[in-house]
């Protein structure tokens, strides 16, 4: 075990840790942050997307050992109070179904869209391609991504 | 309790009032809760008179008129634990808004059929859970009546405050204590359909906020003090056994706190998921051969071995097809071929479980809870009262959460251990030690005479179980006059079980496949034959004949009118498909273009009878997913087997579709006033088939095989 002091959701976090251990695992087992969701473990799925320095990264395969100093933004730290235009797009559009893996898509979507302002369709599916919905949700979120996108243009 | 059971004929067997103060202020209005042995409050003695259908909604009413309400089921994401409150909530007539849904816990006593299996949680709750909200609506009017010195008949409701004629009224808050007190009325009016203000309403997902915000809600997300995270090593091949094991490295992992055998498998307990990870990896255990290692190949020679044999079981069997087929002019025979596929549910199986001379502690997620609490019973030589457990939300289900034995596990290493314990299988653990759906093959066989279909013979041939008769009475049973359906099956050590929309989610696609080959073998509209087909079947005294050919030519209608099916744009093909499984009628139509003469699904549309639809939003979520669920799956779902071992593991070596490959689904409805039916499934079965039928269409090529990627020799082009 050793110790990390991580920048996780605009604070500072002192955590002992196994340093092999991936990100995902320590948010939710050590930090009671369970909004990442484990989903494969060899990042195909996109269940455990966080941002790191505000690019969507798997933290499935991050290990904590590589996060000091980087800026860490999880489901938690996206927004205030769960309204960031993509959450307010994706209540309004009532998208999940099971709903497991949408937190991974929200944010793989938040970090998209601070890259590319209006994005066609096309953008989107592509944005969104590497993350699985079992559901098969798909339609409602490319709709919500569209929509929020153009209340954050 | 036993006094209060089976006093009226029809009426409920164990219902009963029970009224007790809220720790907040307020009441509770308990239909058969189940600690209304130990309260104080006397029951009226009218009390055994209530008539729940055995059916035990909880409501809870606070004298603010907010309103607490219990869902039975476990919601996997087919959203009954939005639309089954929402059946209580509109009888009540109370305001959505005043309403807060809350998970109710395992309880066999006093909920039934606490399933979520077969698409029938609506179809099996709309009278019992509206007659629940009915009945505690009529005793907060006789409550009002009462103070008022009027009559009841001349009261109303209205979202949540009773109304008098002369202008009186009187919110459900000030009236929940003395109306728990009542007699419990009978015979209580449900609302006429057209008086309906939550059903048919919009209504979004109650767990919605904590889903987008990442708050705890599904299995892998619960914790208790002292919780040991556990994950297990099982024999990496179907027919291993375990010999011996060395856990001296594992034991070395720093957050490894113990290593135990339990049968043929090997857990590892710790404090952290990766901990656990990394002391099963570093497990070295000697495995032996116990039953035949199975491969793929051996699968497939022996499932044509059988539909070539004579092992078969008949199932239905109308007029007599071997004649038929003697004197046929001509004879169409096709053979579709299918993989098993894992379910890969997003959430990997997990469950907790805390073993306790006390009680059986067990919360996750389950399809099954009282099958299973059964179940964990016997294997811990326990009382099923002990055993108390919660539902969690589910991270998918599509029938793998049928299945206990993850939480068979977990009690057990629970009890062994004397632990609080999670067990939490990896994608990898989830894929290959799977309840698969069952790999399997049909023969269809038409025999035709004077230019009409006369004779029907479909045979199926499955490694794992053989689909029910209730299936072979689907379409065109009653529309052919000579038609058998014949089953038999090869039963091996890989376990096999109900898989979304079990046997229908292959067997559609075989069936309308054919269909489709055999119009244009008899040079018919493929669309009038089938409408043709199903008048033969109006007026049918067959009661075994479940599906109505009124209801089903209508969806096919609808399908074809709102597709434009038929009328021709360039580059872009159509096919067809009608399906009726799980009460409920569809037709869809698929659209395919070809890019680099690889075909992609670019739009579906899809007709649904599925009589009342009580959420619209939360139902076209569900049309859709499995619309589109039954097109990757065909298009691209495949587990195969090598010396016992599932071939593929993980995502990077098993294809689900993804948002790229995905067509926009149109949905229609049919609407009308008739009970609803399931929905979680039956939009599936008919995908597979649509899309087959359209690259046809596109590419002159007949799909007999799924995946449809590898049919079409794609796969080594792409994925």
């Amino acid at each position: 075990m050793e110790k990390f002091t991580l920048d996780l959701n605009g604070k500072t976090q002192q955590i002992e840790a196994d340093p092999t251990s991936p990100l995902l695992w320590v948010l939710r087992d050590q930090l009671d942050l369970v909004g990442t969701k484990y989903g494969c473990g060899i990042g195909q799925c996109g269940a455990c997307t966080v941002h790191i320095d505000g690019v969507a990264v798997r933290s499935c395969l991050l290990t904590v050992s590589q996060l000091e100093g980087k800026r860490i933004t999880t489901i938690e730290g996206l927004s205030e109070s769960g309204n960031h235009p993509l959450q307010e797009a994706w209540k309004e559009i009532d998208v999940p179904q099971c709903g497991y893996c949408q937190t991974g898509q929200i944010m793989t979507a938040a970090a998209f869209l601070n890259e590319i302002k209006k994005p066609s369709s096309e953008e989107i599916r592509d944005a969104m391609h590497n993350n699985i919905c079992r559901c098969a949700s798909y339609n409602k979120i490319e709709k919500a991504v569209q929509v929020a996108a153009e209340r954050m243009s | 309790m036993k006094n209060y059971k089976n006093t009226v004929p029809s009426l409920s067997r164990r219902g009963f009032l029970q009224t007790s103060v809220l720790a907040g202020g307020g009441m509770l209005i308990g239909f058969n809760l189940f600690t209304a042995c130990k309260n104080n409050v006397t029951p009226p003695v009218d009390l055994s008179q209530l008539d729940y259908n055995n059916f035990n909604a909880f409501i809870k009413i606070s004298n603010e008129g907010k309103v607490t309400i219990f869902s039975p089921n476990p919601e996997i994401g087919q959203g009954v634990k939005t639309s089954m409150p929402m059946l209580i909530a509109e009888e009540l007539d109370v305001a959505w808004k005043d309403v807060y849904v809350k998970q109710g816990v395992l309880d066999s006593e006093n909920y039934t059929r606490q399933v979520a299996g077969g698409s029938q949680s609506l179809r099996k709750s709309w009278e019992p859970l509206r007659q629940t909200g009915a009945t505690a609506r009529q005793m907060l009017i006789n409550a009002a009546a009462a103070r008022w010195g009027v009559a009841a008949s001349e009261c109303s409701t209205e979202a949540g405050v009773v109304f008098h004629s002369s202008g009186k009224k009187l919110g459900y808050g000030a009236l929940v204590n003395e109306a728990a007190l009542l007699e419990v009325p009978e015979n209580v009016q449900l609302k006429e359909p057209k008086n309906f203000r939550i059903i048919g309403q919009e209504i979004g997902n109650v767990d919605i906020d904590k889903i987008v915000t990442g708050k705890p809600l599904f299995g892998l997300d619960y914790k208790s003090p002292g919780m040991q995270y556990a994950v297990v090593l099982r024999p990496p091949a179907f027919g291993q056994a375990l010999v011996s094991f060395d856990a001296s490295d594992a034991e070395q992992v720093n957050g490894v706190n113990q290593v135990i055998q339990f049968g043929n498998k090997i857990a590892v307990l710790g404090n952290t998921t990766w901990a656990v990870i990394k002391g099963k990896k570093a497990l070295k255990a000697i495995w032996k051969e116990e039953t035949v290692l199975e491969d793929s190949a051996f699968h497939h020679k022996t499932l044509f071995g059988l539909l070539n044999g004579k092992k078969f079981k008949t199932i239905r069997k109308d007029g007599d097809v071997a004649t038929a087929f003697k004197q046929a002019d001509k004879i169409l025979e096709r053979t579709y071929e299918s993989p098993f596929l894992p379910h890969n549910c997003m959430e990997p199986m997990n469950f907790y479980a805390n073993v306790t001379d006390e009680k059986v502690h067990l919360v996750g997620p389950i399809q099954t809870p009282e099958g299973t609490a059964k179940k964990v019973a016997k294997l811990l030589n326990r009382e099923v009262k002990d055993i108390h457990l919660e539902m969690t939300r589910m991270g998918g289900g599509f029938g793998r959460r049928l299945y206990g034995d993850f939480v068979l596990e977990a009690a057990e290493v629970s009890n062994l251990t004397k632990k609080p314990v999670k067990i939490v299988f990896t994608r990898e653990d989830d894929m290959t030690a799977g309840t698969y759906r069952p790999s399997t093959k049909y023969q269809i066989a038409a025999s035709i005479k004077d230019g009409e279909i006369n004779g029907y013979h479909l045979k199926e041939a499955a490694v794992g179980g053989n689909m029910s008769s209730t299936i072979s009475n689907f379409f065109p049973a009653g529309a052919i006059e000579n038609y058998q359906v014949d089953v038999a099956n090869y039963r091996g050590n890989i376990t096999t079980g109900a898989w979304r929309a079990p046997y229908t989610n292959f067997l559609a696609f075989a069936e309308q496949s054919f269909f489709d080959e055999l119009a244009m073998t008899l040079k018919k509209d493929r669309i009038q034959m089938h409408l043709d087909l199903l008048e033969k079947v109006k007026g049918t005294t067959d009661k075994s004949i479940q599906y109505s050919p009124e209801r089903f030519q209508a969806v096919i209608r609808m399908a074809v009118e709102k597709s434009n099916w038929g009328k021709k744009v360039k580059g872009v093909y159509q096919g067809f498909s009608a399906y009726y499984s799980h009460n409920t009628h569809v037709a869809e139509v698929a659209e395919v273009v070809l890019k680099d003469g690889i075909p992609q699904v670019t739009k579906v549309t899809c007709a649904v009878d599925c009589g009342v639809l009580v959420n619209p939003l939360g139902a076209e979520n569900q049309v859709v997913g499995g619309v589109i669920d039954g097109i990757g799956h065909a298009m691209y779902g495949e587990l195969s087997f090598k010396n016992g071992k599932p071939q593929s593991q993980n995502f990077d070596k098993y294809r689900l579709i993804r948002m790229g490959e995905t067509p926009r689904v149109d949905v229609h409805f049919i609407q009308n006033n008739i009970a609803p039916t399931g929905l979680g499934e039956p939009t599936l079965p008919p995908a597979g088939g649509a899309v087959a039928n359209a690259i046809f269409a596109a590419t002159g090529s007949r799909m007999t095989r799924q995946p449809f990627i590898k049919n079409l020799g794609a796969d080594k082009i792409i994925g």
